[in-house]
């Protein structure tokens, strides 16, 4: 008996955002191959900003109307939706194609490099060699940066909804697959960043393969892959602890991975230092924001039965990563791996509201601050302080190349008084001093753990963003009291053309708009922070 | 009959994540990768035989269509490298540390 086919129920409009995201990339591949040389670099941008600002139109413009929807593509008597947008859905989309439009802005940036981007002339051709030189003459400019980057984001966008286990691979894969690209693509210190995409590459296929490893593990143990079969399962059924634990474990390596999490942390400084910096502003927000949604969703819906087990594993991976960032940032000499590690500091502390979790479904109590909620304040107030901060990275140049050795940053501060004052703005986000909005970020996220009976928690992560001040301090007082070394004089900030100035205008904004006025935006998120949980 | 092809997926696995581990040659940590997918894989399609399901079958070609993307990229990645540097092992000349 064959089965009858059932055709699938799609709500376009709910699934527009992603679709015409999906769109523009392929548009701009098409772009690239018949746009003539001269115009391409800037349809690509237009392209891409249009298709961002038109995804994220279309979400603000569904939102509340009944932005609570469900879609289910392939409906029928047993599986429901593989992908589900709900609230958290939506605002994870809002930060990814927000975040992701203001790092396509920033990689579209020329005047600094004097006309040409931060890419690659001609990614194929060999370090130092003279096509290499000839390309770089003739100005060839690598546009196809800007649909990397937005299958990226499509990638993303589907691993913060999907309701599947197959499709929370996918999006994974798709989220990872342009990136290892981007991060090959620096133009200057090539070598360095070729190594940077190896390493990434090589760990992060093995962290997708443990993953899927994983994967398979949860299929067994449930016989299906939709998360209500797994809810079902653990709930209803006993036997099979043993794939359940091994499957949990698995995909846990693997969104920590993601995520930037200790023990699994160890490509992040790396590939930080030596992806070309804008393509590191954009992977510290929108791979992070899209690794913990995806992370949320499985953990909380589908695994939510299984809480015992899992929050105090991952409770010592927080308490482990925010520790481990903190103290191996202070003796970085190098300006991207501060921030790297400060990067995998803030996974730390975005894990602790997340096991901290009081209720599963939402992880809130009625009328307080819930740990949805918070992780996602805590993700748009990192992202404008880490966007803000590496464009700055990319400003301070000697002899036209981007110099990130901090000991030649002495006296910077001093010299260049205006863009140094946002740049210390942005690192005392970071740090999480009062009247910034990472303050706001860092008291609603501890505040979750605290209420959902994980003090002790709450208590150790502020502790560690006591220790972790000092490595923005440190920074800060080598811009602003080292006097330069004999011949540091040449290292100068580049103007900032016009897109460097419209980043780091909306990062300033957002990082002081947040944080004395945060209240509107922390009652938006806790009102769409509820998943939705397939109803059978 | 399934637990024998998951414990066949489980030693095709660890020996696709000992190799990544131990192996110096980014070719072959590459192919120890496509190794733990192979196994994935082959789990998938017994459990999915186990419940009588197609469901594992379909994420199997899903997971082929990934690693041949992934080799695209990965490969390109690696000659890059290999070009640039004359040597695939991951031990030669490590700019990155700190």
């Amino acid at each position: 008996m064959t089965p009858d086919f059932i055709t699938p129920v799609l709500d376009y409009l709910l699934l527009a955002p992603f679709l015409i995201v999906l769109g523009a990339a392929c548009v701009g591949i098409l772009v690239e191959a018949f746009v003539p040389r001269g115009g391409r670099f800037y349809t690509q941008v237009v392209v891409s900003v249009l298709g961002l600002v038109s995804a994220l139109g279309v979400i603000l413009w569904r939102w509340g109307s009944d932005g609570q929807g469900l879609i289910d593509p392939w409906k029928d008597n047993i599986v429901t939706g593989t992908l589900i947008i709900d609230g958290p859905a939506q605002v994870f989309w809002t930060i990814i194609f927000g975040f992701g439009l203001i790092a396509v802005i920033s990689f579209a940036e020329r005047r600094v490099h004097a006309g040409a981007t931060a890419f690659t002339p001609t990614a194929a051709a060999i370090p130092g060699s003279k096509a290499e030189s000839e390309a770089a003459q003739a100005g060839l400019i690598h546009s196809e940066i800007f649909p990397l980057a937005l299958f990226s984001m499509a990638g993303m966008a589907m691993l913060v909804s999907a309701n599947d286990l197959l499709m929370l691979f996918l999006g994974l894969e798709i989220l990872s697959l342009p990136l290892y690209v981007m991060v090959g693509m620096s133009r200057h210190r090539r070598l360095v960043s070729q190594e940077a995409a190896l390493k990434y590459f090589l760990l992060g296929a093995a962290a997708s393969a443990i993953f899927l490893f994983g994967v398979a593990f949860l299929f067994g143990y449930s016989g299906s892959f939709a998360y209500d079969r797994l809810v079902e399962t653990i709930t209803f059924t006993s036997g099979g602890e043993g794939l359940l634990l091994g499957g949990i474990g698995l995909i846990g390596v693997g969104l920590l991975f993601k995520i930037g999490a200790v023990p699994f942390h160890s490509w992040v400084p790396d590939v930080y230092q030596g992806a070309p910096t804008p393509v590191t502003a954009f992977m510290s927000i929108c791979t992070k924001a899209a690794a913990v949604g995806g992370f949320l969703r499985l953990f909380y819906v589908a695994l939510g039965g299984f809480r015992w087990t899992w929050q105090p594993i991952f409770a010592g991976v927080a308490i482990l990563t925010i520790f481990v960032g903190a103290i191996i940032a202070i003796n970085q000499k190098d300006i991207k791996r501060v921030l790297a590690y400060s990067a995998i500091t803030h996974a730390g502390f975005i894990l602790v509201p997340l096991v901290g979790a009081s209720t599963m479904d939402t992880g809130l109590i009625d009328g307080q601050a819930g740990s949805v909620a918070s992780i996602m304040f805590y993700l748009v107030a990192y992202g404008f302080a880490a966007i803000g901060a590496f464009s700055i990275v990319s400003l301070v140049r000697k002899q036209g190349h981007e110099i990130t050795d901090l000991s030649a940053w002495a006296g910077v501060g001093k010299r260049n008084p205006f863009v140094s004052v946002l740049f210390v703005i942005f690192l005392l986000s970071m740090a999480g001093i009062p009247l910034t909005a990472g303050f706001v970020g860092k008291f609603a996220a501890f505040a979750a753990a605290w209420q959902g009976g994980f003090a002790w928690l709450a208590l150790a992560a502020i502790l560690g963003a006591i220790i972790a001040v000092y490595i923005y301090i440190r920074v800060i007082q080598v811009m602003f009291f080292t006097e330069p070394d004999e011949g540091a004089d040449e290292v100068e900030l580049a103007v900032p053309g016009v897109a460097t100035w419209i980043v780091l205008t909306v990062c300033m904004l957002g990082t002081i708009g947040l944080g004395l006025v945060p209240g509107p935006l922390l009652e938006l998120l806790q009102n769409a922070s509820a998943f939705i949980i397939p109803a059978k | 009959m399934t637990s024998m092809y998951a414990i066949l997926a489980v030693i095709l696995f660890t020996i696709g994540l000992i190799g990544f581990l131990i192996r110096r040659n980014a070719l072959v940590i590459f192919m120890c990768v496509e190794l733990m997918l192979n196994a994935a894989n082959l789990l998938f399609v017994a459990f999915s035989s186990h419940y009588g399901i197609l469901d594992g079958q379909m994420a199997a070609f899903f997971v082929m269509v990934v690693a041949a993307a992934e080799v695209v990229i990965g490969l390109s990645i690696i000659v890059m490298i290999s070009r640039a540097r004359r040597s695939t092992s991951v031990d030669d000349e490590i700019l990155l540390k700190g």
